[in-house]
């Protein structure tokens, strides 16, 4: 695969919750380690564009197509696998287990994927330093600030190795500077390993952290790159 | 910016030659603009004139004579006024943006894809700064996010209006 093929394809995607149509003929193409930036009024359908890229949520039609294959056409078992393997998840909050300390939360994917629990744990210190909150690895996320856990969060989502990380409003929470802190990390990180960002954001200044965006308006896309 | 209140203040840690005035200048607040050498003594002239600035020393050379510069305590006043002023803020109640919208919607031609243009390019500039931002000093960075911050204001005002344009069109077309 090279690097100008696509990664995932969305096409036409179309889905109601009940009565209320959440996307209405959606499109997204998404390229190896480029970030995208999905924007959009709040419940113009971008966190449900992100959950069906994901395998999240299942579109009443269109497709979503991961590296070629039909994420609708995998079993639960086959989308639960590549989830967790091929995908990284980071949200506005809550995602961090909070008996757990932030070590042992970075090294949940591996040890769940099973590696040994040192190997485990030395990668996840490795990524703790990379996002520079190496001095929080035995606090427990309750015990961090937002701006702390949402870093042990992005490294959580990119131990792994994923070809793509989905953030979903990944500084919701937090302050200006420590919401570009976690971008310029984010994204630094996600170029360095040849991982793609699929970001949905309200915020401009988080949007300009990537390299290309997409509007979602009423269930609708439009790609901002062929606007001009 | 005052350029003659900026090389005032730049002159209260020492007299300084016009040459190195700029320098100064550019290095701290020219970062797209450096200043003309036109402009350094042509303002240096005014400062001298209505006694803000005085001459410390000349020193010959084989082109022209080399003009040192003091600043008087008449200048430091002056600083000192335009330090505690604060600035007018500018409401820019008459965009361009939003008169290209309103002729849009007379004439009946697409203001959603002017606007979308509009985003589009003001996205553009805000990676460029994101960019810059990121390999930049503190300097750099607080220069940038000057910018980033208005130019957020202008995006989320293109969002709010492209959200209104029914409304909009409805009003001005009535």
């Amino acid at each position: 695969m090279t690097a100008a093929e696509p990664l995932l394809v969305a096409t036409d995607l179309r889905k109601t919750y009940g009565r209320t149509p959440a996307l209405d003929g959606a499109e997204l193409t998404v390229r190896a380690g480029e970030v995208v930036a999905v924007m959009g009024p709040s419940g113009s359908g971008k966190s449900t564009l992100l959950h069906c890229l994901a395998g999240i949520v299942t579109p009443d039609s269109g497709e979503v197509r991961y590296r070629g294959r039909q994420l609708s056409a995998m079993s639960d078992g086959e989308r639960s696998a590549l989830r967790r393997t091929d995908f990284g998840f980071v949200f506005q909050f809550g995602q961090l287990v909070p008996e757990l300390t932030c070590l042992e939360n970075v090294a949940m994917p591996m040890r769940l994927a099973g590696r040994r629990r040192k190997d485990a744990e030395a990668l996840a210190a490795t990524w703790l330093d990379r996002l520079e909150v190496a001095d929080i690895a035995g606090q427990r996320p309750g015990e961090v600030s937002g701006g702390q856990g949402q870093r042990v969060a992005v490294a959580r989502a990119l131990v792994g190795d994923p070809r793509v990380v989905f953030a979903d409003e990944p500084t919701g929470a937090l302050d200006s500077l420590n919401g570009e802190r976690v971008m310029r990390l984010l994204t630094e990180a996600a170029h360095d390993t040849g991982a793609a960002v699929v970001l949905v954001t309200h915020e401009p200044r988080v949007a300009a952290y990537s390299d290309r965006e997409i509007v979602v308006r009423d269930g609708k896309s439009r790609d901002m790159e062929r606007v001009s | 910016m005052s350029i003659g209140h900026t090389l005032l203040g730049l002159l209260e840690s020492g007299p300084r030659h016009g040459y190195d005035l700029k320098r100064a200048f550019d290095e701290r607040f020219g970062h797209d603009r450096p200043l003309a050498y036109g402009q350094v003594y042509s303002t240096m002239a005014r400062l001298l004139k209505n006694g803000l600035v005085e001459v410390d020393g000349i020193e010959p050379g084989g082109g022209p004579e080399r003009k040192r510069y003091a600043i008087t305590d008449a200048g430091v006043t002056d600083v000192e006024q335009w330090l505690a002023q604060p600035e007018k803020p500018e409401p820019y109640l008459q965009t361009t943006l939003y008169a290209k919208v309103v002729l849009a919607l007379l004439t009946g031609r697409p203001a959603a894809d002017l606007l979308d243009t509009q985003r589009a390019e003001h996205l553009r500039l805000m990676r460029e700064l994101t960019r810059r931002k990121s390999g930049g000093d503190l300097t750099d960075q607080l220069i940038c996010d000057h910018a980033l911050f208005h130019l957020e204001a202008d995006l989320r005002w293109l969002e709010l209006t492209a959200a209104r344009l029914d409304q909009l069109a409805a009003e001005v077309t009535r």
